[in-house]
């Protein structure tokens, strides 16, 4: 296996020395960890957004005798391969993440959540775990810190998407089904073991420990206002160049189609199947979190896809890894690839379809976590940006 | 099953509990290990984890039953899991699934006769932009074509 | 409110119970919220729903029940709070701040119409053929919310087998709704752990360990999960329709016994709330649906007392008077069919803590068949014994293979109160209206000890006023104010009590030819213990195995339901706390109204031990007849 990455990038690929984060945190103390991180105005690289800071702010914040860091790394999301590739070449960017993390929150046990699809990662993961623990860079009193003690355990998932939802996640580690919890208490509060935890994606982690090292400051110089930093980008479908990308936010889809070297370009697919489907006429928006906010996954379409054969894809998906329990997503996502698979075969009223819509939009404020949320999305926009191809010549048309 | 298989899987069962420990929290890992060791969770494994941990069988079942990599029918000696997410589709998957189902005699979800090889689909593998890519028990192959698969099949034993 | 702390133990479904503020913070802080405009103010941790049912303000909920704990899978009760993106669970939404809510905004509106439309569309059902029509939770939402049309389509077909193994619980899948109540019911409730969620995504169902028949696996027949279903999925296994064909045969003599609960609760059935005793109506409206005669269960209750009381006190003789080690303490009743199903599962080593007595049905069963056909010269062939029963379980009990001692099927049929209701229905009866008539001789009207074994703790108190009197001469209303043993009842999941034997009077002529006298007894105290529903039964059964408190108790009284026979699996729907306690005060209040209210005090009974069980109780002849022995099952399945 190779990982095609381009190893360039202001960030994420800036010069790192092992150890460089772990050091600079004990030598500046927890206060000024969570400073840094809130002067980069870091913001959550698993999808959702939300600011790290204020996710480590309250679990440091909150009392308990044991608290939780949590790697999120079930990459599943179709189209997402970026935590593949840091995890594999840059453990210690992640690892020295989750340290800092504990640091600054009190916790002494990280768990990465690795997904079952990467176990031929597990072994060099733990050997470099070790290595970590030999160094003391885990361990008690790490690095000399009197009571800095911290470990990092890897567990694995079985197969299931919904898993890198964060409280499915929690609960897949408790030794249950993965279905999403209510929401309040978050995590932060009422996690692992209903003890506070806070649950980061691999690349969050990653970028925590440049800020940490080079400066919350220096972070934000990168990027737009509200989108500060650089991304990784997991770029596949019809280019020339697919593979991981650090760009920094705030480029638009015109400008990395350029880079990947992609050409006669119908549709791009920002944020996986979850995601929104772009057309060409909006290919000038922006990535980040003003406009296309993503976890990186970008999907290129040509004018030879038929974008109807996707959005089933996408819906088969759903179908198949929603946890179930809860009734819009449960059925909703049947009743939208049945939707599908009548204008497949021209069985179709615009009533109906427009029902269905509604029905999306229903999905997106009732379902009970973020998968039966977001499924909608591209229902909802593929068949709007593409009405012309699916409607009036393509199959539909019949 | 026999009593003395029943006897030394209880004691691999056993082992894994107290590897992982006793708590809820384990079933997980000591699930994966069976499964591993086993290509399933048998019947009585199940009940055997579910009394080591003091939980219910049912609620075993029900976490067996949910994860796509822990199941309860017997599978073959080697799993291979073909990705049949979007990206994987559009370059070629079709083609290649087709090629392993002629190859091996079998369809999608069974079983070759010599328990040499289980077929099943699997939802994106984190390998998009070398698709076609399938897992072949924990090893990930990527770039395929039908005859790069047949051979990376052909090596199994 | 006690019962629910002590019945919920949500160890399985943690994760997906919300949170309430702690203790310190929440005691005295109140919250002010808006909900719909209207300004309120409600106690800290307060969840939306209960902050809109304070206030009279209506949501619908599907997968809520208040005895469980909470879900927030059904999406049914969602409401919009300002702020917030999506649309809130409000079951599920613990109130720790101040909010505006709108609970019947549009998009409220449109999403819970939505929510039902997909459920209706994978429902595959006709109310008119189902059991639970009129009082089903997803029809009444389709008809609240107005449902008109299929909007999502309709499945056409049965998707699911119906599972008729048991002769107990019928679980058909076509009609569940995946609210999961039935495995909080089970796992968390009851902590028996027959159904969970099997599979994922749409391939969601509930299911069995191996998706077995239900008759396959560790039931309990408690029908616990048929009260809180909130459609016609579970329902119970109904005999009607082999009982009319009985009542049609002009060869069979047909006969019913009915449980004290019964009669507390089937007013519910016909609109009148709970807390309504209609034993005297129910017996006229018994003989006009054409059973040939009524009978009170309460009598082999109090027969029961009899029994049980002397096994107990032949087990403690023997073990501080001869010393016989071997002799298993305390006993444990075994009158609930559910808890003996539960024991011979997960305790199968301690069956011989268990009482040999068979439950009042079954005694009753044994003797309608001998005794009672004698002494009438009826055939006992042509007998079609029914027994009226609150419990799911009473009926896998009367088709235990053992239960044949009178040559017979000594019971051949359990009949629900919700299935009786149907009945009396069918013949076009109004049953409040009936005029109140008595049993049928020979077994009469019994004692009011006999009718609080519908309760828990009643099978205590009914067995404590008899041995008080038996053992110390006293009466017990002299011990005890209006006879009324208050520290055995109540709704705590598991009681404790006490009671110091200060003096001793003379044995009993019945007792005579067991005991020389009760010397032994003087000074000595009595300990006993309650506990209703399963999960109690656990808690009692582990302090047991550790040697603790409970270990050292002489009797403990097990109901496999939560609140007693009152609130089983045969009882009306809905059933909730308030309910159970409603239909405890019914049986509490008519056993004080009772001339008799001590089993041995019952002239009936005892003229049955004068003319047929003539060696007394625990003797030969009621060792045949009234006692049974058990089946050591264990967890596993093969
Ligand atoms: C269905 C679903 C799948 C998700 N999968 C992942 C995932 O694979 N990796 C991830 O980091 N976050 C995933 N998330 C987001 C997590 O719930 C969570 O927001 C994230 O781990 C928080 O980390 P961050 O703040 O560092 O982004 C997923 C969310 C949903 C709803
Ligand atoms: S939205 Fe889907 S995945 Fe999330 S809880 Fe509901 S059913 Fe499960
Ligand atoms: S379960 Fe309810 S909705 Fe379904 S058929 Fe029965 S009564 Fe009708
Ligand atoms: S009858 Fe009782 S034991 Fe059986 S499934 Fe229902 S709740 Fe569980
Ligand atoms: S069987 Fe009844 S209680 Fe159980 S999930 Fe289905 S509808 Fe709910
Ligand atoms: S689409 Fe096949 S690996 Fe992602
Ligand atoms: S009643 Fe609140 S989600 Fe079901």
């Amino acid at each position: 296996m190779e990982n095609k990455v381009k190893r360039e990038g202001a960030v994420i690929f800036s010069d790192y020395t092992r150890g460089d984060a772990v050091k600079k945190a004990v030598s500046i103390g927890r206060e000024d960890v969570l400073f840094e991180l809130k002067e980069s105005k870091l913001r959550g690289r698993g999808g959702a957004g939300f600011p790290t800071s204020i996710k480590w702010m309250l679990t440091a914040a909150a009392k308990s005798d044991k608290k939780y860091v949590i790697c999120n790394a079930d990459e599943g999301e179709p189209g997402t391969f970026k935590d593949r590739v840091l995890l594999l070449e840059y453990p210690e960017l992640v690892f020295e993440g989750m340290v800092v993390g504990g640091y600054a929150i009190g916790a002494k046990e990280g768990i990465v959540y690795l997904r079952g699809e990467y176990e031929y990662m597990l072994k060099s993961l733990q050997d470099y775990l070790e290595e970590m623990r030999k160094d003391n860079l885990l361990g008690k009193d790490i690095l000399g810190k009197k009571g800095f003690d911290f470990d990092i355990i890897i567990r694995l998932g079985s197969g299931a998407y919904v898993c890198g939802e964060e409280t499915a996640l929690i609960e897949s580690l408790e030794g249950h089904r993965g279905e999403a919890r209510n929401r309040p208490p978050f995590p932060v509060n009422t996690g692992l073991n209903g003890k506070p935890t806070t649950v980061n994606n691999v690349e969050t982690f990653a970028s925590v420990a440049h800020i940490v090292t080079k400066g919350g400051a220096w972070y934000s110089q990168h990027g737009t206002d509200k989108s500060t930093g650089s991304k990784l980008f997991s770029v596949s479908g019809d280019c020339k160049k697919p593979g991981v990308y650090e760009l920094p936010w705030g480029t638009t889809i015109n400008e990395l189609l350029k880079i990947v070297e992609a050409e006669n370009t119908k549709a791009v697919q920002v944020g996986g199947a979850s995601g929104l489907c772009v057309p060409k006429a909006q290919f000038d928006r922006q990535l980040g979190y003003e406009d296309l906010g993503t976890g990186g996954s970008i999907m290129v379409f040509n004018e030879s896809r038929d974008m109807l054969h996707v959005l089933k894809n996408f819906m088969e998906f759903f179908v198949e890894e929603s946890c179930g329990q809860c009734t819009p997503c449960r059925i909703g996502n049947v009743k939208l690839l049945e939707g599908v698979e009548m204008i497949e075969k021209g069985e179709y009223t615009f009533n109906y379809i427009n029902k269905l819509k509604e029905l999306g939009e229903t999905m997106r404020i009732s379902s009970k976590c973020g998968l039966g949320q977001s499924s909608p999305n591209p229902f909802i926009s593929i068949l709007e940006n593409f009405k012309e191809e699916i409607f009036n010549n393509g199959k539909g048309g019949k | 099953m026999l009593v003395m298989e029943k006897n030394s899987l209880s004691e691999e069962i056993s082992k894994l509990v107290d590897l992982y420990g006793k708590d809820r929290s384990s079933l997980l890992p000591i699930l994966q290990g069976i499964e591993k060791n086993h290509k399933y969770i048998s019947d009585f494994a199940q009940q055997e984890v579910a009394r080591l941990l003091d939980i219910h069988p049912v609620e075993v079942y029900s976490v067996v039953t949910f994860y796509s990599f822990l199941t309860h029918k017997p599978m073959g000696r080697n799993v291979v899991r073909l990705c049949q997410t979007i990206t994987c589709d559009m370059f070629g998957k079709e083609a290649v699934a087709k090629a392993i189902e002629r190859e091996l005699g079998i369809k999608f979800g069974e079983t070759t006769k010599d328990k040499k090889v289980t077929l099943e689909y699997a939802n994106c593998l984190g390998m998009c932009d070398q698709g076609p890519a399938m897992l072949v028990n924990d090893q990930v192959y990527s770039h395929l074509t039908p005859e790069k698969a047949i051979e990376i099949l052909e090596k199994l034993k | 409110m006690k019962e629910n702390k002590e019945t919920r133990a949500p160890e399985s479904q943690k994760g997906h119970t919300i949170e309430k503020p702690k203790s310190s913070e929440g005691i005295g802080s109140m919250v002010s919220i808006e909900i719909n405009g209207n300004k309120f103010s409600v106690p800290l941790g307060t969840t939306i729903l209960e902050a809109c049912k304070q206030n009279q303000i209506h949501i619908p909920t599907l997968c809520h029940h208040d005895d469980l704990c909470i879900a927030g899978v059904c999406r049914v009760c969602l409401v919009e709070v300002e702020g917030m993106r999506t649309l809130q669970a409000s079951c599920a939404y613990s109130i720790t701040h101040s909010l505006k809510i709108h609970t019947t905004s549009p998009q409220v509106r449109r999403a819970r119409r939505h929510v039902i439309d997909l459920l209706l569309s994978e429902h595959y059902g006709e109310c008119y053929s189902c059991v639970r029509n009129n009082n089903c939770e997803l029809q009444s939402l389709a008809k609240e919310y107005g449902v008109d049309k299929f909007t999502f389509g309709h499945v056409s077909e049965p998707l699911f087998e119906e599972d008729n193994s048991s002769y107990s619980v019928i679980r058909d899948m076509n009609k569940c709704v995946l609210c999961k109540r039935c495995v909080r019911t089970c796992i968390d409730l009851q902590e028996v752990g027959v159904l969970e969620s099997i599979n994922r995504g749409h391939e969601t169902r509930i299911g069995t360990f191996l998706d077995k028949p239900l008759a396959d696996v560790i039931c309990i027949n408690c029908g616990q999960c048929i009260n809180r279903c909130p459609t016609g999925a579970l329902k119970a296994n109904d005999p009607s329709d082999e009982i009319w064909q009985a009542i049609d045969d002009p060869t069979k003599h047909v006969v019913i016994q009915t449980a004290p609960s019964p009669r507390a609760a089937i007013g519910e059935e016909f609109e009148l709330g709970p807390g309504h005793s209609l034993t005297g109506q129910m017996n006229t409206a018994l003989r006009r649906i054409g059973f040939n005669k009524v009978f009170d269960t309460n009598f082999t209750a109090d027969l029961t007392i009899m029994e049980e009381g002397t096994e107990l006190i032949i087990r403690l003789y023997k073990a501080l008077v001869e010393g016989e080690k071997q002799i298993a303490l305390p006993q444990f009743t075994s009158c609930s069919p559910g808890w003996v199903k539960y024991i011979e599962h997960f305790y199968p080593e301690y069956l011989d803590h268990v009482s040999s007595a068979k439950s009042p049905q079954q005694m009753f069963g044994a003797l309608i068949k001998t005794w009672y056909a004698q002494k009438e010269g009826i055939d006992p062939a042509n007998i079609v014994s029914v027994a009226l029963m609150p419990c799911a379980a009473k009926k896998y009990e009367c088709n235990r293979p053992e239960m044949v001692d009178s040559g017979y099927k000594d019971v051949d049929y359990g009949l629900t109160t919700r299935e009786l209701a149907q009945m009396i229905k069918e013949s076009g009866i109004y049953l409040p209206e009936m005029e109140k008539t008595h049993f049928d001789d020979p077994f009469g009207d019994a004692s009011g000890a006999g009718l609080i074994f519908g309760a828990t703790g009643g099978v205590m108190e009914a067995a404590l006023r008899t041995i008080i009197e038996l053992v110390t001469g006293v009466k017990v209303e002299n011990v005890f104010e209006n006879m009324n043993i208050v520290p055995v009842r109540g709704f705590e999941g598991i009681r404790y009590a006490e009671l110091p034997i200060e003096k001793v009077g003379p044995v009993p002529e019945i007792l005579k030819p067991l005991v020389p006298n009760w010397d032994w007894l003087k000074g000595a105290t009595l300990k006993v213990a309650i506990a209703h529903g399963t999960a109690n039964a656990k808690k009692i059964m582990e302090d047991i195995k550790a040697g603790g408190k409970f270990s050292e108790c002489h009797f403990i009284e097990f109901m496999a339901c939560p609140g007693g026979c009152l609130g089983g699996g045969g009882q009306p729907i809905p059933t909730s706390q308030e309910i159970r306690a409603k239909r405890a005060e019914a049986i509490y209040n008519e056993d004080a109204s009772l001339p008799i209210r001590k089993s041995h005090e019952n002239k009936h009974v005892l003229d049955l031990y004068n003319d047929f069980l003539t060696d007394g109780p625990c003797g030969h002849i009621s060792h045949k007849l009234l006692h049974t022995h058990y089946t050591p099952r264990g967890k596993y399945i093969a």
